[in-house]
């Protein structure tokens, strides 16, 4: 893993750069005039689970927004890495976005299974728009991701049937569908118990393991953030910019007086 | 007997002024003016907050301090705080510790020419983005053409089942009452003349050509333009449609073609389809009312009614059918992401549906009109 980087004002990312799939440069995050937050600089590593952290209203869900192309910075750079190179995501066409989107899983906050498909139809959509596989070879590898995240024998049930964890599990098995590169989390445990939220962390964990994607998710859930980071930045609401990167101990241990706060609230 | 209504006086010694608070303060009781309190005192020198006698008090003591220190920093009046109860200070503390937002929504201007103006304003604004939209479904057709729609085939079955046949029973009775009311009113005028019969001219062309399009568009617009808002406006709220985009699947590909196709096959046969129930409510009337014989009330049906006249009223059906469309779509897909904005979309949806299709309906009759069709 690489060295941490611990600072008030993260430097430029300091890894090597053919161990990052991921990289930001000044990004800027505005509605119209409001500006969310500016000079958002990072890089996600490959392999990595990479958590956004902040308190409310700091930006975490719009960054990742800008991460995943549903919205447009003011200002700066979003670049994937891939063995051909790097793209600049927002500088690109829309076909080349379209490629670059295929390496993309997300999993929503509220899940957002689509309310009209059965579990199964919603992890079949992907595999019938963008592979040739045959139905039966569909239904095979839905089978597959639905038992990956524990709902196997849930295929025919639509969402308004289960819980609300087994939506969230479900939309990982949707995230997974195209077997993708990335997988964006956005407050995987909102809304989940505890145990339901432990056990949502146990198996992002496993996944990265098994299926070696790299994993960006936001949460302001500590367990969470201490289960399973490798790195997270912090984005502080009052000075709109990055004010921490870094592995989480080490954050609360040597990070900036907000951040200490921030995470010592977990560990008190 | 001792005065315990709410007071708040100004008492000044040794050119120290002090702001008095007394008695009860209930929110159910009469609460002092603030503005008239800071008013007594003089603009620029400071003041501090004291109680004497204050009996029981709740939420209104707190927001008349909160109010009373607004109006002093508007004129310049220091307010000290610090001799106030000790729980009361922390409550007014709590109040005052994060000043009142300058970027929040100065408050929405409820003058009548000011929401004339924002109305026009909002309405330029979002023409672009109403015509990137058009734009988007006729990039979406053209994909279609090509066969690179990611449009699934039983979508499209679904909305023709549900826009075309599950809307044969208003259409059906809106259309016999629509037929009905064209024939009465027609035949009391044409009764004066002798001229019953010209009920069947009547009804069978104003059935065919213009009021079966126009009452199914409308029915449509009620009742499907505001179901696709709703539908598409909830998914939108409910992150799915961001979930189609981040797949790299077109919303209006998978979305919004499914529902313009169906409306636009589906139209025009529910079209015929009111034109003929509306024939039948004229035949109704005119035989059971006006005398008119069944045999020769078809026949003058028959005898007046074009390919010319019929085609008219089909390729109406199939404009309000791709407006209706259009509309719901739109509103649906810039919905916001509350239970209040899927509301506020349907009713947009079919506000926007049904002016649309009028100023459709009036542009149409005027090129058919003009090129004598």
């Amino acid at each position: 893993m690489d060295a941490p980087l611990i600072t008030a004002a993260p430097p430029a990312p300091a890894a090597r750069e053919d161990d990052r799939i991921i990289l930001v440069d000044d990004l800027k995050m505005a509605y119209g005039e409001r500006v969310i937050a500016e000079d958002i600089s990072f890089s996600v590593g490959r392999g990595e689970v990479f958590v956004i952290m902040g308190g409310s209203g700091s930006g975490k869900s719009t960054l990742l927004r800008h991460l995943i192309g549903l919205q447009q910075p003011a200002a700066g750079r979003v670049r994937y890495v891939d063995a051909q190179g790097e793209q600049d995501f927002w500088a690109a066409d829309e076909d080349e976005r379209t490629l670059i989107k295929r390496r993309f899983g997300v999993l929503f906050q509220s899940g957002a299974l689509w309310s009209s498909l059965t579990l199964a139809e919603n992890v079949a959509l992907p595999l019938e728009e963008f592979t040739g596989l045959a139905p039966a070879e569909i239904a095979e590898v839905v089978n597959f991701k639905l038992a990956l995240v524990g709902l196997a024998g849930f295929g025919d049930y639509y969402p308004s049937e289960i819980s609300g964890g087994m939506k969230k599990r479900a939309g990982l098995a949707r995230a997974m569908a195209l077997d993708p590169d990335i997988l964006f989390f956005d407050e995987p445990s909102a809304g989940l118990d505890p145990l339901s939220s432990q056990r949502l962390d146990e198996l992002i964990l496993q996944l990265r393991d098994s299926l070696g994607a790299s994993i960006v998710m936001v949460t302001h859930e500590l367990a969470s953030i201490f289960a399973v980071a490798d790195q997270a930045i912090f984005l502080d609401a009052d000075s709109k910019r990055l004010a921490a990167w870094g592995p989480p101990r080490e954050l609360l241990e040597g990070g900036p007086e907000q951040v200490r706060r921030f995470l010592a609230r977990g560990n008190g | 007997m001792t005065d315990s209504s709410a007071r708040c006086e100004v008492v000044t010694t040794d050119a120290t002024h002090r702001l008095v608070i007394a008695g009860d303060w209930q929110l159910h009781g009469q609460i002092p003016d603030a503005q008239a309190c800071i008013g007594r005192l003089p603009e620029g020198q400071p003041a501090s907050l004291v109680t004497e006698g204050l009996g029981e008090w709740d939420s209104s003591l707190p927001a008349f301090l909160l109010r009373l220190q607004r109006e002093s920093e508007a004129r310049g009046i220091a307010l000290d705080a610090s001799a106030l109860p000790e729980r009361l200070a922390r409550l007014f503390a709590l109040a005052v510790a994060v000043p009142p937002t300058t970027q929040a929504c100065a408050g929405e201007e409820r003058r009548l020419f000011a929401q004339v103006g924002h109305l026009a304003l909002d309405s330029w604004h979002n023409l672009p983005r109403n015509a990137a939209f058009a734009g988007e479904i006729a990039l979406s057709l053209m994909r279609l053409v090509r066969g690179k729609a990611q449009m699934r085939s039983r979508d499209l079955w679904l909305q023709i089942d549900l826009v075309g046949p599950r809307a044969l029973p208003i259409v059906s009775l809106i259309s016999f009452l629509v037929g009905t009311i064209l024939a009465y009113m027609g035949a009391v005028q044409l009764a004066q003349f002798g001229a019953q019969i010209y009920i069947a001219d009547l009804v069978a062309i104003g059935m065919t050509r213009e009021i079966g399009a126009l009452m199914t568009g409308i029915i449509l617009a009620g009742r499907t333009g505001a179901a696709f808002a709703a539908q598409i406006g909830s998914m939108q709220a409910g992150e799915e449609v961001d979930a189609l985009t981040t797949l790299g699947i077109s919303p209006i590909d998978h979305l919004v073609l499914p529902r313009m196709l169906a409306l636009v096959i589906m139209t025009p046969l529910l079209t015929l389809y009111a034109g003929f129930v509306g024939i039948l409510a004229g035949l109704l009337v005119a035989n059971t009312v006006f005398n008119v014989g069944i045999a020769e009330y078809w026949y003058e049906t028959l005898s007046v009614m074009t390919f010319a006249h019929i085609s008219v009223g089909l390729v109406k059906g199939a404009v309000y059918g791709a407006l209706v469309a259009f509309a719901g779509c739109l509103r649906g897909i810039h919905c916001g992401r509350s239970a209040q904005s899927v509301g506020d979309a349907a009713t947009s949806a079919v506000v926007t549906g049904i002016l649309l299709i009028t100023i459709f309906a009036s542009v149409l009759t005027v090129i058919f009109q003009k090129l004598g069709i």
